[in-house]
């Protein structure tokens, strides 16, 4: 049985299918990256699984329960846990807060406030500053470890890199390592494609609100992504 | 002369205490509750009638009215202004507006006309007082007043601070979608944040009813004192609101020293002096004018 499952997905905003027909499923304790260009329906998607956008039609299942109708709230505390594009940190309130605000779905597990600080060694000195004076990497490191401590089955992750330093990155995801490793299933959108091949165990491409191409990043080509992501034909596969 | 100061700074308890409930509804909810002043008066009711007609002592009283008031607060929240703030920012002031001209009237129908008064239900204590050295004498009321506001606000303070809860209704007020995506039930923290206003609400009202007289019109002019105390202070700071209500009632006090029909007067002058100095300090009034050009 898949961790994380996708049937036949449809979003809209308003008159615009974002999502079209997507389904797709993700094993526990898989690696996942969705590609893409702008507007191909990633972030949608994502926020659709967390419970932040409803779907026009379809379903999403969560260990083979239907939670297509639980609210945001109460995924939280099923197991899914979204870090949003942005950041979306609470700016007036300390990492400490922000950290401990992840809590409240009350789901028992292993993070806690020093097991964060652990992961994330660089947030440990700016454990009372505020979230809105943090450098980008600081509040990413926030935002990841924010929704570490929901204790989450399935992570999203939604554009971690986006706006950060190179060096920033690199460090991101050295910390984010031993996560993949450890059992956590991890879906993640991310822009450079060169990492999702090293981190990620497989790849869905999407073009305009649809799967165009879904493999094992041992298995295919780079060539093949870079295709589907511009939508230059050949390596259409029936979604 | 200090007397008065002495006399007006304990009133600014009571101020302090009906505007606390207001700003912790601004602050963490963006809603100007304009019923503010008229469930006070409801809660002042309340307790008259536990009082006559069940002779509860209105302190205890209190046990009953407190908890009514919060699921009172809930329930506002869920009927009127939730589904008021999905129409837009104004809507809610507008629903409040016309919920205390309800409520006021509906007292008006219940109650009469005649004024009414929770002193005499309360033994002596509604004229007891204690001698200061100077040969100055305050209220053991009025000085209660003003130890119930310190601790409500302070309470409040702490709890915001330093509870989950108050850290949920922080994150909420801050972003509400946010906070539903790390599993917060945004509904459910600002049903209870409402509850928790009216509760502060609920003894304003004992306060307003136990210090002097009411009637069903009250309302309006409590809203009023702690609409300015409020803005004097400056919305969502503890020690501004009390310092608010200190600075409207000394300023009433002292003009009804100098002529009883100063009393609000004086009170109503400071308030537009600290509220234009506030809009000059940000630059809005050039703003204004920039925009009128």
């Amino acid at each position: 049985m898949s961790a994380l499952a996708v049937r036949d997905l449809s979003l809209d905003h308003g008159l615009l299918h974002a999502v079209r027909h997507v389904s797709f499923a993700v094993g526990s304790g898989e690696v996942v990256a969705l590609v893409g260009a702008n507007g191909a329906g990633k972030t949608t998607l994502l926020r659709a699984i967390a419970g932040a956008h409803r779907p026009a039609g379809g379903a999403i299942e969560l260990d083979g329960v239907d939670i297509t109708a639980v609210p945001a709230h109460r995924r939280v505390g099923m197991g899914i846990a979204l870090v949003p594009e942005g950041r979306r940190l609470f700016a007036h309130m300390s990492v400490e807060e922000n950290l401990l605000l992840g809590r409240m779905s009350g789901r028992a597990g292993p993070w806690t406030l020093d097991r964060v600080m652990a992961t994330f060694p660089n947030l440990a000195p700016r454990r009372a500053a505020r979230a809105g004076t943090l450098s980008g990497g600081e509040q990413q490191a926030t935002a990841i470890g924010r929704a570490l401590m929901s204790n989450p089955s399935v992570l999203l992750l939604d554009e971690v890199s986006l706006g950060l330093a190179p060096i920033a990155v690199d460090r991101l995801y050295q910390s984010l390592a031993g996560l993949m490793q450890s059992g956590t299933t991890i879906v993640l959108v991310e822009q450079d494609l060169n990492r999702v091949m090293r981190v990620a165990s497989r790849v869905i491409c999407m073009l305009e609100g649809r799967i165009v191409l879904e493999g094992a990043t041992a298995t295919t080509s780079r060539d093949r992504v870079t295709d589907a992501y511009f939508g230059l034909g050949q390596a259409r596969m029936p979604a | 002369m200090i007397n008065t100061i002495i006399q007006g700074i304990l009133l600014g308890g009571y101020y302090a205490l009906i505007a606390s409930g207001l700003t912790f509804m601004f602050s963490v909810m963006r809603i100007i509750n304009l019923a503010h002043g008229s469930l006070a008066v409801l809660a002042a009711y309340a307790l008259l009638v536990l009082a006559q007609s069940w002779h509860i002592n209105p302190f205890l009283g209190l046990l009953i009215v407190l908890p009514a008031m919060a699921v009172l607060g809930f329930l506002l929240e869920r009927l009127v202004l939730e589904r008021s703030l999905r129409a837009g920012q104004l809507v809610p002031i507008l629903a409040t507006f016309g919920l205390a001209i309800v409520i006021d009237n509906l007292l008006f129908e219940g109650f009469g006309a005649n004024t009414r008064s929770l002193g005499n239900f309360i033994g002596s204590l509604s004229y007891d007082s204690i001698e200061l050295p100077g040969g100055i004498f305050v209220g053991v009321l009025a000085v209660g007043t003003f130890a119930a506001a310190v601790l409500v606000l302070v309470g409040l303070q702490l709890f915001l601070s330093f509870t989950p809860f108050g850290r949920a209704i922080r994150a909420t007020s801050e972003d509400p979608d946010t906070a539903g995506l790390i599993g917060i039930d945004a509904r459910l923290v600002n049903g209870v944040a409402a509850a928790i206003a009216l509760v502060t609400v609920g003894i304003a009202g004992a306060a307003l009813g136990m210090r002097g007289t009411f009637d069903a019109y009250t309302g309006g002019a409590q809203l009023l004192f702690a609409f300015e105390a409020a803005v004097i202070g400056g919305v969502g700071s503890v020690w501004g609101t009390l310092l608010g209500g200190i600075v409207l009632a000394v300023a009433q006090s002292i003009g009804a020293a100098i002529s009883p029909l100063a009393f609000l007067i004086a009170g109503h002058g400071t308030f537009l002096v600290v509220l234009f100095a506030r809009l000059w300090l940000a630059g809005g009034i050039g703003n204004l004018l920039a925009r009128r050009a």
